[in-house]
């Protein structure tokens, strides 16, 4: 089980009110689209979700994000061992410094998830295996991160989320820094990475989210305005903003 | 006019910029001079690694092996002091301190800078020399363990707010990404900022070395200026540079003696300058 129930959901940057009684149920295994204008708070949601944002000063919350029935705003939550489970990929990537290797081994070795050499370089062939660069790196392992091109920096951070295992992965804009054909491709990967794992895809980018979600939720001035079937959203909305947003008409 | 007015601004600050390296330049070229004249009369190998430096004696012999020992202890003592607290101070202002605090503090630090270095010495004299003699118990409290304390005061200002920028300077992107993979702050600070920081971080204690190495006044008032080999850390010594200054206003203009000071002078610039080019080669790749 690794559905998102949001109830009642605020958030606040100091006095801004950026997400306002958020109600949402995510399902499963499957690819779930946020869209929305710029400002109308859909990253603010997903960061919410493995709670990144609360590294952010002035950032409080109230209501409940429940994964698998547990809401992780509780005090006794461990936020290493939820953001292990809820991964994340940011807007542009962001692999560290370090060799390709190292950058897939950082979260097995953070968590203390492995200690055998032999199994750790097998799940980081796994995870490369998984984002399709395994063939590319495989001889260059030990190189930065930093020498492959922006597609492959993207793959490369997927791979290092899938390594720690998540049930859950967290999209933000990932295709806005890559070209026309990078995206198609790491869309392809989105596609395919949805048979295993919970996605959540923040875009702007309107076929995106047709092209590849089932679920789609369009949000707008902090509030969450219509939720349903991808096909639905942008055939048939029932809410006229949607309707406005999706025919290209404001946003 | 105003074609003209950019021609003659131009030319001025032309001329400026060439000023500050002709001085440079010429500097070095006395230097030079001076030393080439001392070495004319005295062997360089005697020179550098004699132990007796006895200006004033009829067979007179210039070893400047236990100051370049004495300079060396004092500045290495320093650093062993001076670099973990500036680099964790430099951690705690740039990622744990919330933001009036890291204002406050980097504002004191680079106060802490403007300190004269007399003034150092002088409050070193009161207060390390007599603690130093009276906790280890020794006969004299002027030694080269009180100057590096008193030294690693003086450099921490450097190596705390070079650190700081550099630390500062590595995106917030790593730290976020290090985070949402699971790990605490610690690591993402040990794992990835120090590590992409770390050029930076040497750069400032290469800085830092430079300004130690040169030190004059502050080391002069406090390590007791004994010319011999130190037997160790609680010994007196005499670095370069207070020979220097000790002996400048008693020699007689164009003897061995006053060569023999340049002498020194040169071999003090050869280090700075060795030291801060390795700075700036990793300034360099920190960009």
């Amino acid at each position: 089980m690794s559905n998102i129930e949001i109830k009642n959901f605020n958030m606040y940057y100091t006095n801004f009110h950026a997400l306002k009684n958020i109600n949402i149920n995510i399902a499963e295994k499957r690819v779930t689209a946020i869209i929305g204008p710029s400002g109308c708070g859909k990253s603010s949601l997903l960061r919410s979700i493995n709670r990144i944002n609360d590294t952010v000063d002035g950032v409080h919350t109230s209501g409940e994000i429940n994964i698998s029935g547990k809401n992780i705003y509780n005090i006794e939550v461990n936020v290493g061992i939820l953001r292990r489970n809820v991964g994340m990929v940011f807007q542009r990537p962001n692999p560290f410094p370090i060799s390709i290797y190292e950058n897939v081994a950082f979260g097995l070795k953070v968590n203390r998830i492995y200690s055998n050499k032999n199994v750790i370089d097998d799940v980081i062939e796994k995870s490369l295996k998984a984002v399709l660069l395994w063939n590319h790196v495989k001889d260059k392992l030990r190189k930065s991160a930093l020498s492959l091109t922006l597609e492959q920096q993207q793959r490369l951070c997927i791979a290092r989320v899938i390594a720690v295992a998540p049930s859950i992965i967290l999209l933000d804009e990932p295709c806005s820094s890559l070209d026309p054909i990078a995206t198609q491709k790491i869309e392809e990967l989105i596609m395919q990475l949805s048979n295993k794992y919970t996605i959540v895809l923040v875009t702007h980018n309107m076929q995106q989210a047709a092209r590849i979600s089932r679920s789609t939720a369009f949000m707008f001035l902090g509030k969450l305005i219509e939720f349903d079937d991808t096909e639905k959203i942008f055939t048939n909305p029932s809410i006229k903003e949607t309707e406005d947003y999706v025919s290209g008409r404001f946003g | 006019m105003k074609k003209t007015k950019n021609t003659i601004i131009e030319i001025i600050i032309f001329m400026c910029g060439t000023l500050s390296v002709i001085f440079v330049v010429s500097i070095f070229i006395f230097l030079l001079k001076e030393s080439l004249g001392f070495f004319r009369e005295y062997n360089i190998l005697k020179f550098i690694t004699g132990r007796n430096w006895y200006p004033d004696s009829n067979e007179p012999s210039f070893g400047i092996f236990p100051m370049v020992i004495g300079s060396f202890l004092v500045t290495f003592g320093a650093c062993i002091i001076a670099v973990p607290i500036g680099v964790m101070a430099a951690l705690y202002i740039s990622e744990i301190a919330p933001k009036y605090v890291h204002d406050i503090l980097k504002f004191l630090v680079e106060l802490m800078a403007t300190i004269p270095s007399v003034v150092i010495g002088l409050i070193g004299m009161c207060t390390i020399v007599p603690f130093v003699k009276n906790f280890f118990n020794i006969p004299t409290g002027l030694t080269a363990f009180s100057g590096s304390i008193m030294l690693a005061f003086m450099v921490m200002p450097t190596i705390v707010t070079i650190s700081e920028d550099a630390i500062h300077s590595v995106p917030w992107k790593y730290r976020e990404g290090a985070l949402a993979l699971g790990a605490t702050k610690w690591q993402a600070i040990r794992r990835i900022v120090l590590k992409e920081a770390r050029p930076g971080i040497i750069a400032a204690i290469m800085l830092g070395i430079g300004r130690l190495i040169g030190e004059t006044m502050a080391v002069m008032m406090i390590t007791g200026n004994s010319a011999s080999i130190p037997k160790s850390i609680f010994s007196p010594v005499r670095t370069m540079t207070a020979t220097i200054a000790a002996e400048m206003g008693e020699v007689v203009k164009c003897d061995i003696h006053y060569k023999a000071l340049f002498a020194v002078g040169l071999v003090l610039f050869i280090i700075t300058f060795i030291v801060n080019f390795i700075a700036d080669f990793f300034l360099g790749k920190n960009k």
